[in-house]
C-alpha cells in the first residue's frame, strides 16, 4: 500500500507571524497545509494520508479537515508530531502499521506542508521511483555555484555546479526500510541525521531522483510567502 | 488547491500560471492525452491578427484531450474513470440552437484557458465515459465529434437522396469525416477529392479519392463537406458548386481568415443548400465515442496520428508544436506534467 505522510511539526519560529505555524497561515483563501492536503487527496493511488502535527495544533488541524474537506476526512489520520522531522515520521510509520500492519510493500511518500505547489507529476513519480528503488528524493538543478568553506571565512571548494543539486520534497521510501535504517542509528547519529535521504545516503542505500520543480518552494521565511502570495495573485495576510 | 496552468503568452513562448481552484468543485480531472489542432497552431505560430492575440493571450492551448477522473464531487463518474473532456461551456440554452452556436458559449482554448493545465475541473455534463479505445486515439474525440456533428446535421437537412457524398480535402478534417460517413452513410458513394496523392492515398476506405484537376468526365454528387479551409476554401467551394447536383447540401467545415468569394448565381440557380458547421456538442461527442469503442473505426484512426514523446518540462510542449508542423495529419502526445 502507498501512504502519504505530510510533516506539520514545525511551530513557525522563522516566521515571526503573531504565533501561527506557518503551515496554517492563508494562502488564498486557505491554509498552505490544505493547499498541501488538497493535492495529496487528489492522488488515488494513496491509501490513506497521515498528518503529522505538533501536539499543541492536533485540535486546530482537526478543526481545518471538518472544514475544507469534510467529505474526504476518512482518507485522513492526523498523528502527533516528534521532536524533529524524522521522529514525526516514525510517529507516522508506526501508526500505518497500527492501522494496516507491516507489510514489506508499503510506501511511504513524505512531504513537507510547507510545500503547496507540489505537483501531481511528481508525487506520481516518486510513489514510481520508491516502488522501483525504495528510496527516492525529488531535487531541482542548482543554478546559483555552490560555495563550500570549512569554516565560514574562505573558501575550502566550488564543486562543479553540474553536479550540485538542491533537495525538495518529497522524499519517498519503503517503510521497512526507512524503519530499520532508522532505528540502526546511534542516539548522536540521529540528532545530525536530520534528513531522512541522508540516513539512506550514509547507509549506502541508493536513493534515486526525480525531478522537482522550482516552483515546488519551501514557504520558510517571510519573502517565501509574500512570493507564495503573487504566484497565486492573494495577498500576503501579515 | 494550486493548479498549473501551462499558457502561451505570445507566439512561441510558453510560461506557467498558478490558479487556486476551489477543492470542492465539480470534477477534477488529469489531462492523460492531447492532440494539437490546427487552431492552437496558429495560435503557437501567431498566424492570428495582432489584435486577436492581445485579447485572448495568455491563455493555456489545446481542447483535444482525454484524462482519468481524479475526484467527483457530483458522484457521476468513478474515480479513475477515463473521460474525454468537451471543451465547449454552453450559454443560453431555448431548445432551438445547438450548444456550439449558442449565445454566451465559451470555448476552452479560445478566450478560456485550454486543457494544458495539471489537472482540469469542470462540469459532469461536460465529460463522457469511455472505455476500450487507446489513449492516443481517444485524445482525438473532440476531433471525430465535429466531423459527428457535420455528418448528423446533412442527415437533419439533406434531401433524401444521399447516393453520392464528395469530400473536399485531403488533410486530418476531411479523413475523420470520410469515416464519420462511411459509418453514418453506408449506402453511399463516397469521393474524396484533394491535392496531395500521398495522403489521398491514406483514404482507402472510400468508393473513389480524385485529383481536384482531374475529375473524371461527368462526375457529380448529391451533397458535399468542405474540409479544406485556409486559401483552399475559395477553390473547394467553387469546385463543389461546379460539381453537386441540384438541391444539393454544402456542408462548410474548413476555416478560413480571409473572406472567400462564391458564384452565388450558380448556387441560387441548382437552389444549393450551404450550412455552416463548427465544433460540436455533447451529443456528438457520446455519438463519437460510441463509434470510436469499434476496433475498425478506430484501427482506422489509428493511420493519421502520430505519437510524439510525452511532454514532461516547458521545453516538451515547444517540441510537441514543432514536431506537428512536420507530420502530415494529426500529432498526439501524453501529458505528463
Amino acid at each position: 500500500m502507498i501512504f502519504g505522510a505530510i510533516l506539520a511539526g514545525g511551530i513557525g519560529s522563522r516566521m515571526n507571524i503573531a504565533d501561527m505555524p506557518k503551515q496554517f497561515l492563508q494562502l488564498g483563501d486557505k491554509p498552505i497545509i490544505v493547499h498541501t492536503l488538497e493535492k495529496f487527496l487528489l492522488c488515488s493511488r494513496f491509501e490513506r494520508i497521515y498528518v503529522g502535527v505538533h501536539p499543541s495544533w492536533l485540535l486546530h488541524m482537526q478543526d481545518l479537515l471538518e472544514k475544507y474537506v469534510p467529505d474526504q476526512k476518512e482518507r485522513v489520520t492526523i498523528v502527533p508530531g516528534g521532536s524533529d522531522r524524522n521522529s514525526t515520521i516514525m510517529n507516522i510509520a508506526d501508526q500505518i502499521e497500527s492501522d494496516f500492519g507491516e507489510d514489506d510493500s508499503h510506501i511511504i511518500v513524505t512531504h513537507d506542508s510547507v510545500r503547496p505547489f507540489v505537483t501531481l507529476r511528481i508525487i506520481e513519480e516518486n510513489i514510481d521511483a520508491a516502488l522501483a528503488c525504495g528510496a527516492v528524493d525529488t531535487v531541482v538543478e542548482a543554478t546559483d555555484t555552490i560555495v563550500v568553506s570549512e569554516d565560514g571565512k574562505v573558501i575550502t571548494e566550488i564543486p562543479n555546479r553540474r553536479k550540485m543539486f538542491q533537495g525538495q520534497t518529497p522524499q519517498s521510501f519503503r517503510l521497512k526500510l526507512l524503519k530499520s535504517l532508522y532505528h540502526d542509528l546511534s542516539e548522536e547519529e540521529k540528532e545530525i541525521l536530520t534528513d531522512a535521504c541522508k540516513i539512506c545516503v550514509v547507509r549506502n542505500q541508493p536513493v534515486k531522483l526525480v525531478r522537482g520543480e522550482v516552483s515546488n518552494l519551501k514557504i520558510t521565511t517571510i519573502s517565501d510567502y509574500k512570493i507564495a502570495q503573487a504566484m497565486i495573485g492573494g495577498n500576503a495576510v501579515d | 488547491m494550486i493548479n498549473y496552468v501551462y499558457q502561451l503568452v505570445s507566439p512561441h513562448v510558453f510560461s506557467l500560471d498558478y490558479q487556486d481552484v476551489d477543492f470542492t468543485s465539480e470534477v477534477m480531472v488529469r489531462p492523460r492525452y492531447m492532440a494539437v489542432c490546427h487552431a492552437d497552431q496558429r495560435y503557437y505560430q501567431g498566424q492570428r491578427d495582432a489584435s486577436i492575440l492581445r485579447k485572448k493571450l495568455p491563455m493555456a492551448l489545446i481542447h483535444e484531450c482525454c484524462g482519468e477522473v481524479l475526484r467527483d464531487c457530483t458522484g457521476t463518474f468513478q474515480r479513475g474513470q477515463k473521460v474525454v473532456l468537451i471543451p465547449n461551456v454552453p450559454g443560453e440554452d431555448d431548445g432551438m440552437i445547438y450548444e456550439n452556436y449558442a449565445r454566451g458559449s465559451r470555448f476552452l482554448s479560445s478566450g478560456s484557458d485550454g486543457f494544458m493545465r495539471e489537472f482540469v475541473n469542470l462540469s459532469p455534463d461536460r465529460i463522457v465515459p469511455y472505455e476500450g479505445v487507446p489513449e492516443p486515439v481517444a485524445a482525438i474525440t473532440e476531433f471525430v465529434s465535429v466531423g459527428v456533428h457535420a455528418a448528423s446535421r446533412l442527415e437533419l437537412l439533406a434531401h433524401s437522396r444521399r447516393e453520392s457524398i464528395g469530400i473536399w480535402g485531403d488533410g486530418s478534417l476531411a479523413y475523420v469525416v470520410a469515416c464519420v460517413v462511411r459509418r453514418m452513410f453506408p449506402q453511399a458513394r463516397i469521393t474524396v477529392i484533394g491535392k496531395n496523392p500521398r495522403k489521398l492515398a491514406c483514404f482507402t476506405f472510400v468508393h473513389q479519392t480524385c485529383m481536384a484537376d482531374m475529375l473524371p468526365p461527368g462526375f457529380s454528387v448529391d451533397h458535399a463537406f468542405e474540409c479544406a479551409g485556409g486559401e483552399g476554401s475559395y477553390y473547394a467551394i467553387d469546385d463543389i458548386i461546379t460539381y453537386i447536383r441540384p438541391q444539393g447540401t454544402v456542408m462548410l467545415m474548413g476555416v478560413s481568415e480571409n473572406k472567400v468569394a462564391i458564384r452565388t448565381r450558380d448556387v441560387l440557380e441548382k437552389g444549393l443548400t450551404l450550412v455552416g458547421s463548427s465544433r460540436s456538442g455533447r451529443q456528438d461527442f457520446e455519438k463519437a465515442v460510441s463509434l470510436m469503442e469499434n476496433r475498425e473505426f478506430q484501427n482506422r484512426l489509428q493511420y493519421i496520428i502520430y505519437e510524439d514523446w510525452p511532454v514532461r518540462c516547458m521545453k516538451d510542449i515547444q517540441r510537441v508544436f514543432e514536431t506537428d508542423l512536420s507530420t502530415p495529419f494529426k500529432t498526439t502526445f501524453r501529458w505528463d506534467m
